[in-house]
């Protein structure tokens, strides 16, 4: 066993750190407010390389593993997940289903633009009536025999709006339940799409979610990923990934928050002495930091099952479970550490507790990882 | 062209700062290690200068005396964009032998363009760049805050009491760079993090050079007092302070 990160790897932690804090850290409070979406940041994300950064370099991308990634993701999310998330969704699900299961002219038309971070993507899979029940999908897409007609809608799709390429997920042939379902690559300029207005959430206020309505939308066959019916498998395979990023994305959310909660607590002072020389912050501390501590373990064991191509939907399930459930504990904690300034929004805790309390939701709820566990751990 | 970055390998700008030995040694213990600031200014603006003027830079080298564990530091250079490096093992006691060093190297490999950071801010010495313009016997410029390339020719400047001085220079020379050299230092990018490794790193032996001085011992300044709150309307009170007891006015 080996916990030594390499100099790559270190590197990587320190720009991704290095950016957040220049590039994302002054106007975080603002962006969450007013729901703005981080353009400017993003372009610079852009030529870090940090989208694609682990997709093979004859597409464009960096070529790194998913260590990198998540120490990215963590260190990105620490100031501001919202930029979190719109890595994890092009990274992990879109360009990491195109890369695996897509054919070379898919990959040719619609990897390379995403893999250099020309273009960002967004995954179509939750409806008003299909979150995690997502074998109960009402959007549709018929077989026209060159093209798939797709007609419904979808509904909390992150990037909805700032991407150019979607992978939607609809039903061919509802007789065949989840059997029937395909994963379509869809270019959002087509005609007959149209954007929901932007959602007002809780948190991650700055990341671009909306709802996307299909009305005879006409998508070429070409752009179908994998055989006829693998749209499920696909879902569920793509998201054993995606949750990787989410955990890291919690981790990222529970570490920041321990990070200024820390800092806080040996400067502000009670009772003639620095509150983290209360026993009662001292030791919130110390269970914070262990949380976390087993946060990243789990994450880091996960991303080295995948880059060793070793099976890791449980490990993923096992780690975003843990990771967004700590990144709510930890976050309401830091909030308490900060008492009333905690609770405005100048010390960013107040934001990261709404932040966090996504990453139980979104990916699979937390109810959904435990099915996964149990099911994996009952089945021996 | 070619250009030379003189960097140095030194503490985290956040660390904090413990003596050991007797207070004659800096406690090494758990430092993170960064390239030195202006170092780094330095070689952004190299960078930013080979970007833009196409052709004009064949390349730039990154030059460190240090050990081998100051190649992690040499590492982040190549990956914010340096194309080579060089490291001369030996460890960088005083700024003398340091810069005595630097210039065996070059006098070998010819540099047009040799870029130093005013100082370090480890110990502050701020003596390398001018000892290597003597050993050389380099036209140098000290606290430069602009480098550029405009119509093949050199364009320099440097802060000076209200106002600012443009200089041209020929090469080779030694431009000793302050703050402002360029805007923020670059943030190394995926790409250039994964090539960093395969870039040539070369090892030079030193040669024989003895040490003119050496540190007897440390010592931390004294710790800030509290700072007093003076309520706005007690005038009063602000000036009793600042007459009887900052005695300041």
């Amino acid at each position: 066993m080996n916990f030594k990160l390499t100099e790559e790897q270190k590197m990587i932690q320190q720009a991704a750190k290095d950016f957040a804090e220049r590039e994302l850290l002054h106007d975080v409070i603002e962006r969450d407010e007013k729901s703005i979406y981080p353009t400017e940041a993003m372009k610079k994300i852009v030529d870090l390389g940090f989208i694609g950064m682990m997709t093979d370099p004859k597409w464009g991308g960096g070529g790194m593993d998913t260590i990198c990634y998540v120490l990215a993701m963590e260190e990105i999310s620490k100031i501001d997940s919202s930029v979190g998330v719109v890595l994890s969704v092009t990274n992990s699900l879109i360009i990491w289903g195109i890369e695996t299961y897509g054919t070379e002219a898919q990959k040719e038309k619609y990897l390379r633009p995403l893999a250099t971070g020309e273009k960002i993507g967004a995954f179509l899979l939750s409806e008003p009536e299909a979150g995690s029940d997502a074998t109960s999908q009402h959007t549709t897409a018929e077989d026209k025999g060159d093209y798939y007609l797709l007609n419904g809608t979808k509904n909390w799709i992150t990037n909805a709006n700032c991407a150019s390429t979607y992978i939607v997920i609809a039903q061919t042939y509802p007789e065949k339940k989840h059997k029937g379902i395909n994963a379509l690559i869809v270019d959002k300029n087509t005609p007959g799409i149209t954007l929901g207005p932007h959602e007002n959430k809780m948190g991650m206020r700055s990341s671009d979610t909306h709802s996307v309505m299909f009305n005879d939308v006409k998508v070429p066959k070409e752009n179908r990923i994998g055989e006829n019916g693998f749209g499920f498998t696909f879902a569920m395979k793509t998201l054993d990934g995606g949750r990787i990023g989410i955990a890291a994305q919690a981790l990222g959310i529970a570490s920041g928050a321990f990070e200024r909660a820390l800092k806080y607590s040996k400067e502000r002072k009670a009772f003639g002495t620095e509150i983290c020389n209360h026993q009662s912050i001292a030791f919130k501390l110390a269970d914070m930091a262990v949380k976390i501590e087993n946060a990243r373990n789990l994450c880091f064991k996960a991303a080295w099952l995948k880059d060793q191509h070793l099976p890791y939907a449980v490990a993923s399930s096992m780690a975003k479970l843990y990771c967004a459930d700590i990144a709510m504990e930890v976050t309401t904690e830091a909030v308490q550490i900060h008492g009333g300034y905690g609770y405005v929004k100048d010390y960013h805790v107040e934001r990261l507790m709404r932040e966090a309390k996504l990453t139980q939701i979104y990916e699979g709820t937390s109810e959904v990882q435990k099915i996964v566990i149990s099911r994996a751990i009952l089945k021996g | 062209m070619k250009i030379l970055v003189c960097i140095s390998n030194v503490p985290d700008t956040t660390t904090k700062i413990k003596f050991v030995n007797n207070n004659t040694t800096f406690d090494i213990n758990g430092v993170q290690w960064i390239i030195n600031p202006w170092d780094e200014l330095a070689l952004t603006r190299a960078i930013e200068i080979k970007e833009a003027n196409a052709g004009a830079v064949e390349n730039i080298t990154v030059i460190n005396v240090g050990l081998k564990t100051t190649e992690p530091t040499i590492r982040k250079a190549l990956a914010i964009g340096a194309d080579k490096a060089i490291r001369i093992n030996a460890e960088p006691k005083e700024a003398y032998s340091v810069a005595f060093q630097l210039a065996e190297v070059i006098k070998k490999e010819k540099f047009d363009i040799i870029l130093c950071g005013i100082e370090s801010c480890d110990y502050n010495g701020a003596s390398v760049g001018g000892m290597l313009s003597e050993f050389l016997d380099y036209p140098s410029i000290s606290a430069v805050s602009f480098l550029n390339i405009e119509n093949r020719q050199l364009k320099l400047k440097r802060e000076i009491d209200g106002g600012y001085e443009v200089i041209s220079i020929i090469t080779p020379f030694i431009g000793i760079v302050q703050k402002g050299i360029a805007k923020d230092a670059r943030i190394p990018n995926m790409r250039g993090i994964m090539m960093a490794k395969t870039k040539p790193l070369q090892v030079v032996e030193p040669v024989q050079v003895d040490n003119y001085t050496e540190f007897v011992s440390f010592f931390h300044p004294k710790p800030k007092t509290a700072c007093k709150k003076v309520d706005p309307e007690n005038v009063k009170e602000l000036v009793n302070l600042l007459h009887n007891e900052a005695k300041v006015v």
